[in-house]
């Protein structure tokens, strides 16, 4: 047993049942025991008291899309360095991408990872399980053993099936054991050797781009296919408008289809490219300005359910090189939140909104009891401070990569402390 | 426009630096980077350099003492050959390096190689690498000079500074002329190079193209756009030619040479429609017959092997822009 905590003078904001009230949250065996708003709170005998000081309490994130270097690249990211990053982002639960080596296509992997990270990381690494073995886009895995495993979710990470037939046979097969299908939708041949959006940025620098339709082309057949096998359907990141368009009209018909975006695409643009600079090189890849203006506002509608970092780490070997030529990805659990936030502080966005995508719509779409400030839920809190001003400086990173995309930028909003499953496990030093 | 006094002595030949006001750049890496005073001062200097290659001693040696590399990860006959004569006319030691790949799993990156030859203590780096920003990347690892000989699909400064000395010194100004560039514009840095310089000194500037190689927001680059290459030719002074890759006229981005041709090679019928002193041009090297009829290639209009010529002048002037006696002030 350990001591009862009590979190006091809170502004308690939980997306989930809509409450952005002054209140407290007690917590006894990893578990939310109590929340009492606007008014007074009794303290248990024996219990730690927190007082917040008036910063805000709300459920720890749960980003839907991270990649680590465990098994396989561990000099890019361990469980235990993408742990440390996460709890320092605010980040209590992450969704670990199968692209590792061996790839995550088999339960005992699942299995091992699952323990792994319980020895080893401070936040909740939920493995998703490969829809492809090998992640090669052939032959499917086995779903069943995958979740009883513990695999939270089907997904091919940064790999695109391009076979409709194939797509058609694993969602009809993951609804069979209620598995979300996350899909990352780029049709091969139209992205052929870009590198970037499709557009007069990409004729400047002379490379070679990507057009939107590489994204929506797919998407479209996905969605399609996700009412036709009446799957849970999830599509990892879309960047343009022409994607919200599709999605939108597939919600009115679908209940189960859903869609996530990369705090990149929510917070950058091609532009940010300046003059070939790497870490701004990513799959899915920066869009303009008017796409990036539609996904705010398919965030603030609805038709954009999840926000995850995209955390992809990648060494400077892999980096350092001319733009077509570099690896693509770029870090983001430590900045998620602070990034996010700026839609907030912008007026775009309402805190509620932005939160929701990070909290609660991700643990639906998971099934995940987390994700919640409610009696019962785990308690996978956090405390920030909303206007706390701060410049990303690579040199304080806690994850093994460095490849951040908001190097120097000034962000509002940090992280005072992160409690997982009642503990704390990040606290803020000035 | 040139030094006329400076040419005609033959002790300090032609186009010394101490001729001009100090370059400001320590790279050459983009006409992008370019102000139009920049580009003139090169053209200039160019200009000035024609004479000593025109001499029974074609030697000017104010880079005496200096080492130059030339680094080429992409193999290029002309180019290569036009910097080494440069260098060497201008007293360098020059050094050519060939280096097949530049793919990380062969070994060395690109970073490496910078580091590498960094350490011999160059003084230029003459750079030409299939992949674009390729050659940006390397100036930010080196402490000497790097000149940009083709980064993929993004830039080609030099190239676009001989066509306009090569235009310069036929029409005797660029300023108000109409020049069509005509061919594979998607792939071409030798386009995108000549559009910013052109654009810089107020050239009416015109592209001709299938749609199929015509890159995305190319309207934002080129004064207009044309896919009717008799439109396009009309009442233009100059006509630039690009090279079509063989590859490209596979079926998978163009049916077939002869449809090419058909439609967008150079013979003297689509050449009628420019003004009658138009002069025709090609960065080479040439395919005769896919993208220019041999007889318009080697006729009366066409400035070709000048423009080879010019290369070297303006390479000589590059060079010795960035490498003045003394160094930078």
């Amino acid at each position: 047993m350990t001591r009862p905590l009590l979190i006091e003078n809170a502004r308690i904001v939980d997306p989930a049942s809509g409450t952005d009230a002054r209140g407290a949250v007690l917590v006894e065996n990893g578990l939310i025991f109590d929340v009492a708003l606007n008014g007074p709170v009794g303290v248990p005998d024996g219990a730690e008291v927190i007082n917040a000081g008036g910063l805000i309490l709300a459920p720890g994130l749960i980003d839907m899309r991270v990649f680590t270097g465990e098994p396989g690249k561990e000099y890019r990211e361990t469980l235990q360095s993408a742990g440390d990053a996460a709890a320092a982002g605010g980040v209590t639960s992450f969704v670990m991408m199968p692209d590792t080596a061996p790839v995550v296509d088999d339960g005992a992997l699942v299995d091992f990872l699952i323990r792994r990270a319980k020895a080893t990381s401070k936040v909740n690494v939920l493995p998703a399980g490969a829809i492809t073995k090998g992640l090669a886009g052939l032959e499917m895995t086995e779903f069943g053993l995958l979740q009883e495993a513990g695999a939270v979710c089907l997904t091919d990470g940064r790999h695109s099936i391009q076979s409709a037939s194939l797509l058609r046979t694993v969602m009809s097969y993951a609804a069979n054991y209620g598995m979300t299908i996350v899909h990352h939708v780029s049709d091969h041949s139209l992205t052929g050797e870009g590198v970037m959006n499709e557009g007069l940025f990409a004729t400047i620098l002379g490379l070679k781009g990507i057009p939107r339709e590489a994204e929506t082309i797919p998407l479209a057949r996905d969605l399609q296919l996700a009412a036709l096998t009446s799957t849970k359907y999830h599509a990892a990141q879309i960047s343009c408008a022409g994607s919200v368009e599709l999605m939108a009209a597939a919600k009115k018909r679908n209940k189960s289809v859903t869609a996530g975006i990369s705090i990149n695409n929510l917070a950058l643009n091609e532009n940010d490219i300046g003059r070939y600079r790497t870490f701004f090189k990513l799959s899915t890849p920066l869009r303009s300005e008017d796409d990036r203006q539609a996904m705010i506002e398919a965030l603030r509608n609805g038709t954009i359910d999840t926000i995850h970092s995209d955390h992809d780490p990648q060494d400077t070997e892999v980096k350092r090189q001319p733009f077509a030529e570099a690896s693509d990805g770029a870090i983001g659990l430590e900045t998620l939140l602070a990034a996010a936030l700026r839609l907030v502080h912008s007026g775009d966005v309402e805190l509620l909104t932005v939160l929701r995508a990070m909290t609660s719509r991700p643990a639906e779409i998971l099934g995940l009891a987390s994700g919640r400030i409610a009696k019962g839920a785990p308690a996978d809190l956090i405390l920030f401070d909303l206007d706390y001003p701060w410049q990303v400086s690579e040199r304080e990173i806690r994850s093994r990569s460095r490849n951040t995309s908001f190097e120097g930028a000034r962000l509002a909003g940090k992280v005072m402390r992160t409690i997982v499953g009642g503990q704390t496990v990040h606290t803020h030093e000035d | 426009m040139a030094q006329a006094s400076a040419a005609t002595a033959t002790t300090t030949p032609a186009g010394s630096s101490g001729d001009f006001p100090p370059f400001k750049q320590r790279h050459l890496l983009s006409i992008a980077d370019l102000k139009q005073h920049e580009i003139i001062d090169l053209l200039d200097r160019a200009d000035a350099m024609v004479p000593v290659s025109r001499q029974e001693r074609k030697s000017h040696p104010t880079l005496a003492g200096k080492t130059q590399i030339n680094l080429f990860f992409e193999p290029s006959t002309r180019t290569q050959g036009s910097f080494e004569i440069a260098g060497k006319r201008l007293g360098a030691l020059v050094m050519n390096m060939s280096v097949k790949s530049s793919s990380v799993s062969k070994g060395e990156t690109l970073v490496d190689t910078a580091a590498t030859l960094n350490a011999m203590r160059p003084d230029v780096i003459v750079v030409r690498h299939s992949a674009a920003g390729a050659v940006e990347l390397l100036s930010q690892k080196v402490g000497c000079a790097v000149i940009n000989a083709g980064d993929g699909a993004h830039e080609h400064p030099t190239q676009a500074l001989l066509d306009a000395l090569t235009i310069r010194r036929h029409k005797g100004r660029i300023s108000g002329l109409t020049v069509a560039i005509c061919g594979d514009i998607a792939n071409s840095r030798v386009v995108r190079s000549n559009l910013l310089l052109l654009g810089a000194l107020n050239v009416r500037t015109r592209v001709i193209a299938p749609r199929n190689l015509l890159p995305a927001g190319i309207e934002h680059l080129a004064t207009e756009v044309f896919t009717d290459m008799r439109e396009g030719l009309k009442g233009c002074d100059v006509v630039m030619m690009l090279r079509l890759q063989h590859e490209r006229a596979n079926g998978r981005m163009i049916p077939s040479v002869r449809e090419y041709y058909h439609f967008y090679g150079l013979d003297a019928e689509k050449l009628s429609f420019a003004k009658p002193d138009a002069i025709v041009m090609h960065p080479g090297p040439m395919n005769r017959g896919v993208e220019i009829d041999p007889a318009i290639a080697d006729g009366v209009q066409s400035v070709i092997t000048e423009q080879v010529e010019m290369g070297v002048a303006v390479r000589m002037a590059v060079l010795d822009a960035l490498l003045p006696a003394g160094g930078h002030a």
